[in-house]
């Protein structure tokens, strides 16, 4: 490595470096000192106090909110996982021409680029109490009341995660898999596989890097919500994310770094176990 | 052409559903948006009407939409050139190895899979601390870009993981100074990709949220401002706003690929 390399690498890369450094490490190291401060009802208060994190352990909510968070982020990852390695299967692999692969690439991507928000709030006249999925049901004469469960609940809220998210893992490992060399399936064509093996032993092993960044992206945007949880569920459900916000809320400032805390540790620790499985450099 | 397989056929069906899944929502309340002025939520539509469109150009309860609009749609704006400008600087720099290049690359992982909230959080604390008032423009800005940069540094490397460097040798060979090289042969190779940036940096950051919740201040941007309706959703106003943000949304995308098609008509043109 030449000097001079490195010397122009910094230069380009500062601006980078500066943006991240002011509005990422030091908000970040900002959290972790204020973790130990103190609150009065007005105001906060620099100490050095374990209290925040007395507290936080000492509570049952804690771990409750804490396996919530987990269990929402388990079962999204489950279902996003599904859902997008089969439609990325479907893009990269069934459709033969370039044009139509990107047409529907972007038809998957757009909605991405649209307001989460929207998005969420358009799920109330579908899944409402007098909602299309309640007419319908009701009209078809599968149930007679109204499923109360549809809208503001666990349901709803997992519905929302996929709609938003399985994007995240459509995207990656259709990604790794327009990579994957199609000789390979060739070679496992002629020599007798079936297209179930082909799939098994060519095509899932070879797409794991992408999974794995999609289950990056999904576990870490599941884990970190708040606003989903808090929309969907009608405020009935909790995550450690709306746990933060509550607090800031009542600006409880040194109680809501103590939770960011824990929940940064929790999510790092969850990514830096996955990246030894994958090297993203190398995968874009 | 060989056969389709069976299960070509199941696959396009799943797929089909999934498109339905991902836009039914989204056109549903384009067109419960419509509703007449004492419709509901949801259907049967009440007469049609643009009533609820008109509503929402009114002065109104609700609050300052328009100013939050156009306060998103400068901050997008910002954020696009800023993500622009930092992600091409520092795929440039990526392309060779240096001392630290590694720590840079997962601290802007980082950046990625850091719950939004607790940057928002950070941020705000700072400045409180700093005693420095949080604005869109300044804490806002700054918040923001810590998630469009990631995602303009990941495509940025994406382009140049498949950089033919053979241009840019001959570039050398034939004279060129090195600013001339990334003027006159990098960057319009990689202009399209570029573009993409630019519409990542501009749509993320009007759609964005909860990075900005705690550092906007006291003028909302759009998002957060919807947000604020979202709390007593009873009217189909929030649906007519909703799907005007979408439209918006939508005739960006539109733009940005239009300016892709004209990029690569020209470019062929030019081949040829």
């Amino acid at each position: 490595m030449k000097k001079s390399d490195t010397l122009k690498g910094w230069a380009l890369a500062s601006p980078l470096l500066l943006v991240l450094l002011a509005f990422l490490l030091l908000p970040i190291a900002m959290i972790v000192v204020v973790s130990f401060w103190q609150a009065t009802e007005f105001a906060i208060v620099p100490a050095f106090s374990f209290e925040n994190y007395q507290f936080l352990f000492s509570s049952p909510v804690t771990y409750k909110v804490f396996w919530a968070t987990l269990r929402y982020a388990l079962i999204t990852w489950a279902l996003t996982l599904l859902i997008g390695f089969t439609v990325a299967y479907y893009l990269a692999f069934h459709i033969r021409s370039n044009a139509a692969q990107t047409a529907l690439f972007l038809v998957c991507t757009i909605p991405f680029l649209t307001s989460n928000i929207i998005r969420m709030i358009s799920w109330i006249p579908f899944l409402g109490r007098n909602g299309i999925a309640n007419q319908t049901l009701i009209g078809m004469g599968v149930i007679e009341q109204p499923l109360e469960w549809l809208l503001y609940s666990d349901f709803s809220v997992i519905l929302a995660f996929v709609h938003l998210y399985t994007l995240f893992m459509i995207v990656p490992i259709f990604n790794t898999m327009m990579r994957i060399d199609r000789a390979l399936i060739e070679a496992a064509r002629d020599n007798g596989a079936s297209g179930w093996q082909i799939l098994t032993n060519v095509i899932i092993p070879l797409s794991k890097p992408g999974i794995m960044i999609g289950t990056i992206f999904v576990l870490t945007l599941v884990m970190g919500d708040f606003i989903t949880v808090r929309f969907m569920s009608g405020s009935q459900s909790a995550n450690v994310g709306r746990l933060i916000s509550n607090d800031i809320a009542l600006l409880q400032y040194p109680s809501a770094s103590a939770t960011s805390v824990v929940l940064l540790v929790t999510v790092l620790l969850i990514i830096g176990a996955l990246m030894r499985f994958v090297n993203i450099r190398k995968e874009l | 052409m060989e056969p389709r397989p069976r299960s070509f056929y199941a696959l396009t069906a799943f797929f089909i559903l999934f498109v339905v899944f991902l836009y039914g929502p989204t056109i549903t309340i384009g067109i419960l948006s419509f509703q007449g002025p004492q419709g509901g939520l949801t259907f049967p539509m009440n007469g049609v009407s643009t009533y609820w469109f008109h509503n929402l150009f009114q002065q109104q309860a609700v609050g300052d939409i328009w100013g939050a609009f156009r306060r998103s749609f400068a901050l997008g704006l910002m954020v696009m050139i800023a993500t622009v400008v930092i992600s091409v600087m520092a795929g440039l720099a990526f392309r060779k190895r240096f001392t630290g290049s590694g720590a840079l690359f997962y601290l802007t992982i980082a950046s990625l899979v850091i719950p939004s909230i607790l940057v928002s959080l950070g941020v705000g604390l700072i400045f409180n601390q700093i005693g420095a008032k949080v604005h869109w423009a300044t804490s806002g800005f700054g918040a923001q870009l810590t998630w469009t940069l990631p995602f303009g540094l990941l495509i940025m490397f994406a382009v140049f993981n498949r950089f033919d460097k053979r241009f840019e040798e001959a570039a050398r060979d034939q004279g060129a100074t090195p600013w001339q090289t990334i003027r006159h042969v990098v960057l319009p190779i990689i202009a399209p990709s570029v573009v993409g940036v630019a519409l990542f940096g501009f749509s993320l950051s009007y759609d964005e949220f909860a990075r900005t919740l705690l550092t906007a201040g006291s003028h909302n941007t759009l998002p957060l401002e919807i947000f604020g309706m979202t709390t007593n959703v009873t009217k189909p106003v929030i649906f007519a706003l909703g799907t005007l943000t979408t439209v918006f949304s939508f005739a960006i995308i539109l733009a940005f690929l239009a300016t892709l098609w004209v990029l690569g008509k020209r470019r062929a043109r030019r081949a040829g």
